[in-house]
């Protein structure tokens, strides 16, 4: 069978994301997402192809891996690295962030504790997200936190990893979320050192200190 | 921090010159003075109360240069700041016609930067607000290129991408602050693009000699590309060109892949800004915007996501006295101001600890 790009005439563009379009279409009759990393007409042509096939083939791969250690993430139904090209699952819901922007304020502790057991199950067994934001989260109908866009990830069992992981997560809701960025990170540690265990969790969050005072003009004079 | 109420400040230092003009009793003056690193600058803006937009009445500077194959040093960049100031101050007001007792403020760049070079700027900052009793405005460097971008190019509430020797940075404005969504983990581009030209045998800064020689090219070779999240790292790729360059490959050839791995890696964290702040506009500032392939390839990214882009002047791009002149005046219309006897530098100052008052 020869997938290509536009082949589907009920695809429907929902969101134009950073590298990537997200169409809404049909897979053997059911709703699907086509996430499909298009050439970009900015960049070097052998930099463009080669992040295109990378992250979508890591992205397949680590989606399911996540999926078998108990992180919920979307179904997936094709993938075509050279394309950069993922058909998956479509879920209805609300990303995470809608949600808080929203203010959907019932539930909102629930949300952040549950992500904190996301990434500790992740990092228990040695996956980097590497891409943990608010936008790459959907709460779903049925009340599930599902997490996708894993094209960034990779294997790790160093804990400098781990904690890049939740300093980027730490930056993105500060940046996003400034006033409540303080209280979810707290929820968010709280749930995964029920995960990790409070030695490795204190490992954990003195590395992501450490990292931040790496951070340029950090460290006051 | 003490609240000055600037607007009533020095009306009687300002009557002669006032009467001057029509309907310019609004009319505010600030000197800034601008010595983070390797420019010593001076510069005189004005602004009339109502309008949007500052004119800059001056803008000196003159710009230590480095031996060849060395950064700057910082002792030696101090000294030369400590010689020129004078004579740059005495431009500065000269070409904007402006007698120092017309300037409702002095301000100076506070931090980040070397030391040695900051210390002089506060020095002769000092001394022009207490000879002249004039309130003394302590600037954010980094938040001056942000801010001076933004005056001169008309942006409202834009991305920002700094990019310099000392910052390399994604900014966006949210709850009363410049929120970094994205920095580099290690070296700044400015740092890259000048120790790789370095290690080519020139001068700092290299910008436009690399960019030259990018130009003589199109022959990619392989770099690291390192993107983490909304953070990018430089390290890996320095390293990497510079060991290509003792293996003998063709510099143009290095330049133009390091330019387009690094300014790719800058373009991609930018679009992921725009995507999730769902801004609708880019604006990139710093020394490093004076670069047209990155302009280039900013403008390109924004066109095919219907964003606006702008970048500084080139003018303005580096450092310069303006750039500390308009926040100054900005800030001093929002009443900030520092006793001479607690003002101080800071070398190491995070961009995202300072305080908007008037963005909010």
């Amino acid at each position: 069978m020869e997938i290509g790009q536009g082949q589907y005439p009920m695809e429907k563009l929902i969101r134009q994301g950073a590298e990537a379009n997200i169409y809404l279409g049909k897979w053997f009759g059911h709703p699907a997402i086509f996430k499909r990393r298009l050439p970009k007409a900015y960049r070097q042509p052998n930099i463009d192809a080669e992040l295109r096939r990378r992250r979508t083939s890591r992205e397949a791969s680590f989606m399911a891996k996540a999926r078998g250690v108990g992180v919920p993430t979307p179904q997936i139904y094709f993938v075509d690295p050279g394309n950069g090209e993922i058909i998956m699952q479509h879920l209805s819901g609300i990303r995470v962030k809608d949600a808080i922007h929203q203010s959907i304020k019932e539930g909102e502790e629930e949300i952040w504790s549950r992500l904190g057991t996301l990434t500790a199950k992740l990092h228990d067994n040695s996956i980097v997200h590497g891409d943990l934001t608010t936008s790459n989260l959907i709460l779903t109908e049925t009340e599930e936190l599902v997490l996708f866009d894993f094209g960034l990830s990779f294997h790790s069992d160093r804990v400098e990893d781990y904690a890049v992981d939740v300093h980027l997560l730490k930056e993105a809701l500060t940046s996003a979320h400034s006033t409540l960025a303080e209280e979810a990170l707290e929820l968010v540690i709280k749930a995964y050192s029920q995960v990790m265990g409070k030695r490795r969790t204190e490992i954990l969050t003195s590395k992501v200190q450490e990292i931040e005072r790496r951070g340029r003009y950090a460290r006051p004079d | 921090m003490i609240m000055v109420p600037l607007v009533n400040h020095h009306r009687e230092n300002n009557k002669r010159h006032l009467s001057e003009r029509k309907n310019s009793r609004a009319l505010q003056i600030c000197l800034g003075i601008e010595s983070t690193a390797h420019t010593f600058g001076v510069s005189v803006v004005s602004h009339k109360e109502g309008k949007k937009l500052g004119s800059i009445l001056s803008d000196v500077k003159n710009v230590y240069k480095a031996p060849p194959g060395s950064g700057i040093h910082p002792r030696e960049a101090s000294h030369h700041h400590a010689q020129v100031a004078t004579e740059v101050l005495q431009q500065a007001l000269q070409v904007a016609r402006i007698n120092i007792k017309e300037v409702n403020a002095i301000a100076y760049s506070e931090g980040p930067g070397l030391g040695p070079c900051l210390r002089v700027g506060a020095v002769v900052a000092r001394a022009l607000s207490s000879r002249y009793q004039k309130p003394l405005i302590p600037v954010h460097h980094g938040v001056a290129h942000i801010e001076l971008g933004a005056m001169l190019t008309g942006l409202s509430d834009p991305v920002v991408l700094l990019v310099s020797g000392g910052h390399t940075m994604i900014n966006a404005h949210s709850g009363g602050r410049w929120r970094i969504f994205g920095e580099t983990l290690d070296l700044t581009i400015g740092q890259l693009v000048d120790q790789f030209g370095r290690e080519a045998g020139h001068s700092s800064p290299c910008g436009q000699r690399i960019e030259r020689l990018a130009q003589d090219s199109h022959e990619y070779i392989s770099l690291p590309y390192s993107v983490k999240g909304n953070d990018v790292s430089f390290s890996g790729l320095l390293t990497a060109a510079k060991n290509l360059l003792h293996d003998g490959r063709s510099l143009s050839d290095l330049c133009y892949s390091m330019q387009e791995t690094a300014f790719d890696m800058l373009a991609e964290v930018t679009e992921r800004a725009l995507a999730f702040t769902e801004k609708q506009e880019v604006l990139l500032v710093g020394g490093v915007a004076a670069n047209n392939r990155l302009k280039e390839i900013l403008s390109q990214m924004c066109l095919a996501r219907k964003a606006k882009f702008a970048s500084v002047p080139i003018g303005y791009s580096g450092d310069c006295g303006a750039q500390i002149a308009w926040t100054g005046l900005v800030g001093a219309l929002s009443g900030a101001s520092v006793p001479i006897e607690r003002s101080k530098v800071h070398p190491s100052w995070r961009l995202d600890r300072v305080n908007i008052p008037w963005r909010n």
